[in-house]
C-alpha cells in the first residue's frame, strides 16, 4: 500500500491496549477539578425566573417579528435589541428525536435517556429547544408527535431547565 | 488574489486510537514528510498556520504555542486557526490568505491531533461545546447533536438506515487501500445495522473513531512552486460560513451554513455547475449520515438525493463522483484537526495520479475537501485543480 508513490513509510507508533496493560509505556496521570459559577445572562436569568413559575418566555423581535425561544436581548438576524417579553405554551411538536444508551462521558447506561428537539407552540415555528421526553415507550415516539411539559412541583423547582422534567406525548389534538 | 496558490508537497502519520508520539513530535513527523516531499527545508518557510482542535482532549492550554516547535513554527509568522471540526480544511484556508495575499512566498499548514490522553473517552471533552445553562443538565453528549440531524434528516427526505449504512461500507472499505488507516475493513450493511445503538439511529458503525495523528501541506506561489514541481495543485478556492449555536433553531436536514461556504469557494474557483464539474471529493464524514448531509450541503446532489447516489455506487472509486476515495474519517480516522487535513492530502495526491491503489479511475482534474464542526454550525471547503 502507498500514501503517495513518493512516500514509502509512514511515521508513528501506536500504543495498543495490551501495551498500555503491561506497563510497557510510562504515562502521567491528572485530573483537573475545576469550578465554575456562570452569570445566566439578562434574557436566561428571566427565562429561569419564569421557569421556577412552571412557565415558558421568549422574546419578541419587532423587526423581523421572530419569537426567538431560547430568549435572547438581541436578534442575531437583524442585529438590534429584542422589543418584547411574550409567554409561549409548554406544549410543542417533536422535531427530531433519538434514544442515547451512553451518557455525558459516553459510558453505556443502563436506562437510555430519550432527548428531542421540541418545537414549542407560541413561538416563530421551528424554535426548538433541546430537551428529554418521558411517559413513552422508545419505539412509539414519532417525529411530529405532539407533547407537553412535565413539570416538578412548585415546591422542587429552582430556576433551572429541569423545572421541565420532561416533556410526554398527548396524542393528536 | 495578489497570488495564485499551490500545494507543493503532503505528508501524514498513522491514524491511530492511541499513539506514542507526543503532540509536537506527531506534528513533527507530518511537517517534515510534507517538506521532504516538496523538495524543501525550514528555512524556505516564511510562515506557519497551525490547527487543532479542542485543547481540552490535551489537558493543556495553549496548545497553539505548545506545537509551535514541532510544526516549524519557531521564529516565524504563525497563526492557529481554530473552528471545532471544520478546522483541517480551516488551516490550509489560513495558508491561502498568507500566500495570495502576496505577503508570503511559502507557507506550513500543519493539523495534529491526539484525543487518547482524555479519559474515560475524548467525547468527555465535547460535553463543555453546549450551553451550560440550558442543555448541559439534561446530560448531553455530543452524539445527540448528530443522532438528532440523522433522524431529522431521515424524517424529512424519507432516507433508510440501510442506505446510510451504505456509506460506512464504501468508506471502511475504501481505507483498506490507505497505509495510515485506523479502521479499514471490508464489512456489509447487516454489519452497520447489527452494530451496537449508541444513540438511536447512530449506531457504532455509523460512526468514526477516536484517534491520534497530524497531517501537512506545503503552500506555494506560483513562481515558487513552477521552480519546484512539475505537478503543482492549485488551491483555487476557499470558503467558510458559520451558523449560530442556536442549534435547536435550525433547520437539521439541511446545513445552509455548508451551502453558503461551497458558493463561496466555487465562485472564487469560477465554478458554476459543481455537479459537473467536480471531479472527486473528499466530503467530511465523521459519521456515515453526514457524507450524504454534506453532499447535498455542497450542491454535489439534490436536496434528500444524496442517498440514492451512495446506493448506486456513484460515489465509489470507480464510480463518476468518487467521494471519500481516501477511506474518510470512518476509515482513516478522525484526529479531529488532522483529518480534515488527510482530506486535503488526498485531493493532492489524487489529482497529481499518485494514490496508488486508492487512485479513482476517472481522470480527476478538479477536487473538493469540506470539513464541518463546531457545535454543527461551521463549513470549511476548498477547491483543489491540477
Amino acid at each position: 500500500m502507498i500514501l503517495s508513490q513518493k512516500i514509502t513509510s509512514y511515521p508513528g507508533h501506536e500504543i495498543t491496549p495490551e501495551d498500555v496493560k503491561e506497563g510497557k509505556y510510562l504515562d502521567v496521570v491528572y485530573k483537573f477539578e475545576p469550578k465554575y459559577s456562570w452569570a445566566a445572562g439578562v434574557a436566561i436569568s428571566r427565562f429561569l425566573a419564569e421557569l421556577k413559575e412552571g412557565r415558558i418566555i421568549a422574546r419578541k423581535c419587532m423587526n423581523c417579528e421572530r419569537i426567538l425561544v431560547p430568549p435572547r436581548m438581541y436578534c442575531e438576524q437583524c442585529f438590534r435589541p429584542t422589543d418584547e417579553w411574550v409567554q409561549i405554551k409548554d406544549t410543542g411538536t417533536i422535531n427530531t428525536y433519538s434514544i442515547s444508551h451512553v451518557g455525558t462521558d459516553a459510558r453505556r447506561l443502563k436506562t437510555p435517556i430519550l432527548v428531542a428537539v421540541v418545537d414549542l407552540d407560541g413561538a416563530t415555528p421551528g424554535m426548538g429547544i433541546l430537551h428529554n421526553l418521558g411517559e413513552v415507550e422508545p419505539s412509539e415516539i414519532k417525529v411530529g408527535m405532539k407533547v407537553k411539559a412535565v413539570w416538578k412541583s412548585s415546591s422542587e423547582r429552582q430556576g433551572a431547565i429541569t423545572d421541565i422534567r420532561y416533556f410526554r406525548p398527548i396524542g393528536e389534538e | 488574489m495578489k497570488n495564485r496558490v499551490a500545494i507543493v508537497g503532503a505528508g501524514m502519520t498513522l491514524f491511530r486510537r492511541r499513539m506514542l508520539e507526543s503532540p509536537k513530535e506527531l506534528s513533527f513527523e507530518a511537517t517534515r514528510m510534507a517538506l521532504d516531499s516538496a523538495g524543501l527545508e525550514l528555512k524556505d518557510i516564511q510562515s506557519v498556520v497551525s490547527g487543532s482542535a479542542p485543547d481540552a482532549f490535551d489537558g493543556m492550554h495553549m496548545k497553539g504555542e505548545y506545537l509551535l516547535d514541532g510544526m516549524g513554527g519557531i521564529g516565524k509568522p504563525n497563526q492557529r486557526v481554530y473552528v471545532g471540526g471544520g478546522t483541517g480544511v480551516f488551516t490550509p484556508i489560513g495558508g491561502f490568505w498568507n500566500v495570495a495575499s502576496g505577503m508570503y512566498d511559502t507557507c506550513l499548514c500543519v493539523a495534529e491531533e491526539k484525543m487518547s490522553p482524555l479519559h474515560p473517552h475524548p467525547q468527555y471533552a465535547f460535553w463543555s461545546i453546549f450551553d451550560q445553562i440550558l442543555e448541559r443538565p439534561l446530560g448531553t453528549t455530543l452524539l445527540w447533536i448528530f443522532s438528532l440531524e440523522m433522524r431529522r434528516y431521515m424524517h424529512k427526505y424519507g432516507i433508510k438506515e440501510e442506505e446510510i449504512a451504505s456509506v460506512a461500507v464504501k468508506n471502511k472499505g475504501n481505507a483498506v487501500d490507505h497505509p495510515c488507516a485506523q479502521l479499514g475493513a471490508k464489512i456489509t450493511v447487516d454489519d452497520v445495522m447489527n452494530s451496537e445503538p449508541i444513540c438511536w439511529p447512530v449506531k457504532r458503525l455509523d460512526v468514526s473513531p477516536p484517534s491520534d495523528g497530524a497531517a501537512a501541506v506545503v503552500l506555494a506561489t506560483e513562481k515558487v512552486a513552477k521552480k519546484l514541481t512539475d505537478q503543482p495543485v492549485w488551491l483555487d478556492g476557499v470558503g467558510w460560513t458559520l451558523d449560530s449555536t442556536h442549534w435547536t433553531n435550525r433547520d437539521l436536514a439541511y446545513p445552509e451554513y455548508v451551502e453558503k461556504a461551497a458558493w463561496m469557494a466555487y465562485k472564487m474557483a469560477g465554478i458554476k455547475k459543481p455537479r459537473k464539474e467536480i471531479d472527486i471529493a473528499e466530503v467530511y464524514d465523521p459519521f456515515d449520515y453526514k457524507e450524504l448531509h454534506h453532499m447535498e450541503g455542497l450542491q454535489l446532489a439534490g436536496k434528500g438525493e444524496a442517498a440514492k447516489m451512495a446506493v448506486d455506487g456513484v460515489t465509489q472509486r470507480d464510480g463518476d463522483l468518487p467521494v471519500c476515495p481516501s477511506g474518510g474519517l470512518l476509515g482513516v480516522g478522525n484526529p479531529i484537526a488532522a483529518a480534515g487535513m488527510m482530506k486535503i492530502c488526498e485531493v493532492f495526491w489524487q489529482l497529481r495520479g499518485e494514490a496508488g491503489k486508492r487512485q479513482v479511475k476517472k481522470d480527476a482534474r478538479t477536487g473538493l475537501a469540506q470539513a464541518w464542526g463546531d457545535l454543527m454550525q461551521v463549513g470549511t471547503v476548498a477547491v483543489m485543480r491540477s
